[in-house]
């Protein structure tokens, strides 16, 4: 059996439709009034208001290198984060520390180290890799180059970026 | 040299004096200003920001630091401006050349001429300076108290019905020789719809012009001096019982009046001839560059002109209770009229936002709604107003 709707009965007001001008445009004025007075939340004005207070504890931003409380360089240039790099974004000169460098035990060190940030992902699979905990993800998201060889970090860059870290692994210590 | 005597100099330069400062100094400006504040007010409205960033590049000049002035983003007309002046002019293959190009420009001119019956002030006397200034060059240049309306002509009502109702050829041309369909169906509907709501236009003027007796807009504006404004007639500082009676036919004319005037200057809720989701963009689809811009200051420029012309009607133009007007002469009396000036020109900045608040709150009119609204109530209504109105008038 079909089903009727009936149609509504409009009053003298509701077809007159002025009333509901006025009701609508009363209702626009407020939204402007808030907006004026500021009440309304409005999304992030980036260049002025930055991200970096919001940013949530796991972010991951741009892969940088650190050194431990010694200032030595917690890298030991195994490569393994070379490796797992999907985009293949990592690439490290290894080479020996010199007999006389008072962390010559560590034997290796990254004569070179460079991340391409055009091909890195920020997967963070480098950081995971690390047995040293050489490496990690920070929360520095706004990257931006002139260049392609401007968007390479290179060694120098990337300590800037890392600076200290005193992780969990120490094992390097007791045989200084 | 009794030729170069003849010629009233005073009477040119006046003129042209008042034409340059309406259009160039005060209209333009309020034009691009319009599209600014239309941008601004539609995105406080939406709960949004709006283009709050383009400052002045004074750093370009050789300045230390770029000029946000105080709300940002006012610089955006004219990054807007030369955007416009500086992209590709391009004409599409299909289209009908002459009446192409003579669009655009059909579109922005009766706009900008009906201003000129527009009585933007009351009078100014600027002797006090002209005087002096004169006596520096050895002639002798004051001429007393100058109107402030660039052609004061006595049926100045029904010239602005006449010239504006040329603006239609503009749409119609740019519609029909786009040689495409969406243009084409945009130019037909506003072809209709002009002319339907010029008539209600025309007849919800009549009641002001009965109750003022007189079609020109100086005389109407004297009137409402005289006797307070048309809509707000306490103004005066008087309420007699003829005033009441009268403001009921006069606030009805307002309202149709009013409603006429947004069809007139296709402005939502009756923006059918360009109606973004069914036409594309109507009757500008094919347009690009400073012909496209000529039709959208064309519609802002019409914009004010219907504003100007509802302060003149029923908001009492340049006047404001308690100022007097500029004609007692010297320094005060300038500057008195240049209070009127701005005094005229704030009613008009107020209806425009009214008109942009509007536009942002309606949803557009279906087709046959558009028509019935303008023939089977608005056109009754204003028809009946007028007889009300001669009826209140011969019995009070």
């Amino acid at each position: 059996m079909a089903y009727i709707v009936p149609r509504p009965k409009l009053t003298f007001a509701e077809k007159m439709y002025l009333p509901s001008i006025v009701a609508g445009m009363a209702i626009t004025f407020k939204h402007l009034k808030r907006m004026l007075k500021g009440e309304t939340k409005v999304v992030m004005q980036y260049p002025e208001e930055k991200w970096d207070s919001n940013m949530p504890e796991h972010y991951r931003g741009a892969p940088t290198l650190v050194k431990d409380d010694h200032g030595r360089e917690r890298c030991v240039a195994c490569q393994l984060c070379e490796f797992i790099c999907p985009p293949r974004a990592i690439t490290i000169s290894p080479g020996e520390i010199p007999a006389e460098n008072k962390f010559a035990k560590v034997e290796k060190y990254p004569v070179e180290f460079k991340i391409d940030m055009i091909r890195c992902i920020y997967c963070g699979m480098c950081e995971e890799v690390c047995p040293e905990q050489a490496i990690f993800l920070r929360k520095d998201y706004a990257i931006t180059g002139t260049s392609r060889a401007e968007m390479v970090n290179d060694k120098e860059k990337l300590y800037e970026m890392g600076g200290v870290f005193d992780g969990l692994i120490h094992k390097w210590n007791p045989k200084k | 040299m009794d030729f170069i005597h003849s010629i009233p100099w005073f009477l040119i330069f006046a003129s042209l004096a008042k034409t340059i400062f309406i259009i160039f100094l005060v209209v333009l400006p309020m034009v691009s200003y319009t599209v600014y504040a239309e941008r601004r007010v539609s995105a406080l409205i939406q709960d949004r920001v709006g283009p709050n960033r383009t400052g002045f590049p004074l750093t370009l000049l050789g300045f230390k630091k770029d000029f946000s002035p105080f709300l940002g983003g006012l610089g955006q007309p004219v990054a807007d401006a030369v955007k416009f002046l500086l992209k590709e002019d391009f004409t599409p293959g299909h289209v009908n050349k002459p009446y192409f190009w003579l669009a655009p420009a059909l579109a922005m001119m009766p706009a900008l001429i009906t201003l000129a019956a527009i009585p933007f002030g009351s009078v100014l006397d600027l002797d006090f300076l002209l005087i002096p200034l004169g006596h520096l060059f050895g002639a002798e240049w004051g001429h007393g108290p100058v109107k402030m309306i660039i052609s004061d002509m006595n049926v100045g009502l029904l010239f602005m019905f006449a010239i504006s109702s040329v603006s239609v050829y503009g749409i119609v041309l740019a519609g029909w020789s786009s040689n495409s369909k969406y243009p084409f169906l945009g130019g037909i509907r506003s072809t209709s719809q002009m002319i339907s709501y010029e008539l209600c236009m025309g007849l919800s003027a009549v009641p002001v012009l009965l109750v003022a007796s007189s079609s020109g807009l100086s005389s109407i504006v004297n009137y409402q001096v005289a006797h307070g404004w048309l809509l707000l007639p306490f103004t005066d500082g008087s309420l007699t019982l003829r005033e009441i009676l009268l403001w009921i036919p006069i606030a009805i004319a307002f309202v149709t009046f009013t409603i006429s005037m947004f069809a007139e200057t296709n402005r939502l809720p009756f923006d059918l001839p360009e109606s973004e989701t069914e036409l594309v963009a109507g009757y500008h689809t094919e347009y690009s560059s400073m012909k496209f811009a000529l039709f959208f200051l064309g519609e802002y420029t019409a914009m004010i002109a219907g504003s100007a012309l509802i302060v003149v009607l029923f908001f009492g133009g340049w006047h404001l209770p308690f100022i007097p007007d500029g004609s007692r002469g010297g320094f005060w009396g300038a500057i008195f009229g240049f209070v009127n000036i701005t005094a005229f020109f704030a009613k008009v900045a107020m209806l425009l936002v009214v008109f942009i608040w509007v536009r942002w709150t309606l949803p557009r009119f279906r087709y046959d709604q558009l028509m019935k609204l303008g023939w089977l109530y608005l056109f009754e209504i204003a028809l009946a107003n007028i007889f009300l109105t001669a009826g209140i008038l011969a019995f009070t």
